[in-house]
């Protein structure tokens, strides 16, 4: 099977139940990616009143994953679902946690912001020097959100690979600030700010790389978590269900 | 087929082999083959007139007793290869061996001791010891005995619903058959009943092979080790318990588990 769809239920309000559910998800990956831009361009801007509402919302992401996970107990006990409709529910606990953690970072990153609004005084190009990862980070989670809302394990597949672009570029930025250090002591301070944002930004394209493996997983029923992408690619290629069963038999109409 | 059936348990106690089955001219089961793991649970699940119960009853010639019905295919019960709905089975020789319970409890109208015996009698087993002994140890099976131990020569119509149910399960296994058939055992028994019931099902299983007919989706997946899919007299999916209820490979299947036919 290659799509998961979420309605067709005899019973319309485990439909709405489900639908209900994911669009609480998307609606809370959009906040943690709003979240997420706003704390980068106070940060470049040196915006601290920006950087102070970011922190302030910071709760508003909290209080989602609190009320999707009580919605997520709730149809576990009263539906009791199965195969793709369980796998959902089961990503989406798990995905909750991620965007949770990924407003975690946009509320860090603000916090720097919020506290050394001269960072661009500091080290060297300052800001500009996470500004590359900056986006790359954003645009990851943006695509591993657009995954979720799609469900398409493929492209999760593409997305996932591109963390590895991210952890590449993090160490660039630690080699810079490192250079930064060295050659001018008074840059320490601004320097490790940088450093703090360069790893909470690495850590976003993290999260965003396990949403996409929820999302796989979600599809096609397979735990890619410690597998290598080569690998998980190569088994989307087969199609699951020839993998399984024989192809000549025809399937009843429903 | 051969890709299919790489997931099958190695040296099944029965193997159902193109098994087609007509009520008259109406064909009930088409080309039906799925093995039966030995000493394990495997359920049947599918919508109201798919055949489960159908091909269920094939295992003890059940549907021997209207004319017109026609078996074709085999049901192979190993060790001795037995054809069980061959002509040279015995539906006498072939019930004594595989025990049935029902949907609803129907212990006969004697005492509970009697119904547990019952079997025995058929059998020719008097010596009253003998008899005794293994009434006892049926009831055990069952969960019973110490529900009944006391009022052994009391009615058995004076039980409740699911200590009938495990009467009738004593009286199943009274003959120590190889496999137990149950057809819905729990669809007329309360939550708490219905548990005792499942309970009862996981024990048996160390002894004896089962093979189980449920509406229950939720049942089948807690008590079954393994299950298939039936739909319209035909066997869509059959897989370890564990793979259908999260992952089915058939589009049809995940439909039904999850509640989508309409």
């Amino acid at each position: 099977m290659d799509k998961v769809e979420v309605g067709g239920h005899t019973l319309s309000r485990y439909d709405e139940d489900l639908e209900r559910l994911r669009s609480a998800v998307l609606q809370m990956g959009g906040l943690a990616e709003s979240q997420l831009r706003r704390a980068l361009q106070a940060l470049a801007e040196g915006n601290t009143s920006l950087a102070a509402e970011v922190v302030s919302i910071e709760a508003h992401v909290n209080q989602l994953e609190v009320d999707i996970d009580d919605e997520c107990n709730r149809i576990l006990a009263t539906r009791a679902p199965t195969a793709s409709d369980l796998r959902l529910v089961l990503a989406i606990i798990k995905t909750i946690t991620d965007i949770e953690r990924v407003g975690d970072e946009a509320h860090r990153i603000a916090n720097i912001g919020l506290h050394h609004p001269g960072l661009e005084r500091g080290a060297g190009d300052g800001y500009r020097v996470v500004r590359h990862l900056g986006r790359e980070s954003l645009e990851l989670l943006h695509e591993a959100l657009d995954v979720f809302a799609r469900l398409d394990a493929r492209a999760a597949v593409d997305a996932a690979k591109r963390d590895r672009q991210l952890d590449e570029e993090y160490d660039a930025v630690q080699r810079q600030c490192i250079t930064f250090m060295i050659e001018d002591p008074r840059t320490i301070r601004a320097s490790i700010d940088l450093l703090w944002v360069a790893r909470a930004l690495e850590r976003v394209g993290d999260h965003a790389k396990n949403i996409c493996e929820y999302v796989i997983y979600m599809v096609g029923g397979r735990d890619v978590r410690h597998t290598s992408l080569q690998e998980v690619e190569r088994s989307l290629q087969r199609p699951a269900v020839a993998a399984l069963g024989t192809p000549d038999k025809q399937e009843p109409k429903a | 087929m051969s890709e299919e059936r790489a997931h099958w348990p190695a040296n099944p106690r029965a193997l159902a082999d193109r098994v087609s089955f007509y009520y008259g001219t109406n064909q009930a089961l088409k080309n039906v083959s799925l093995p039966v793991a030995d000493r394990r649970v495997t359920a049947l699940i599918g919508p109201s007139g798919c055949g489960k119960s159908t091909f269920l009853r094939c295992f003890n010639r059940m549907h021997d007793l209207q004319a017109g019905n026609r078996y074709e295919g085999s049901i192979t019960l190993y060790p001795e290869n037995l054809n069980l709905i061959g002509r040279d089975a015995d539906p006498i020789d072939v019930r004594m061996r595989i025990g049935m319970v029902f949907q609803k409890p129907n212990p006969f109208p004697t005492s509970i001791a009697e119904n547990v015996a019952y079997g025995l009698r058929l059998r020719g087993i008097k010596q009253r010891s003998r008899v005794e002994a293994a009434v006892e140890q049926a009831l055990i099976g069952a969960a019973l005995w110490g529900e009944v131990k006391d009022r052994l020569h009391q009615s058995a119509l004076a039980l409740s619903g699911g200590q009938m149910q495990r009467l009738c399960i004593a009286r199943a296994l009274v003959t120590q058959p190889e496999l137990i058939l149950f057809d819905e055992p729990t669809s007329a028994l309360d939550p708490i009943a219905t548990a005792k019931i499942e309970e009862l099902i996981a024990t048996l299983r160390e002894k004896v092979t089962v093979l189980i007919v449920t509406h229950n989706m939720q049942q089948a997946a807690r008590i079954s080790d393994y299950t298939a899919f039936m739909y319209l007299g035909e066997l869509i999916e059959y897989d370890a318990a564990a793979k259908i209820f999260t992952n089915p490979a058939k589009k049809a299947t995940e439909d039904y588990i999850t509640g989508r036919y309409g």
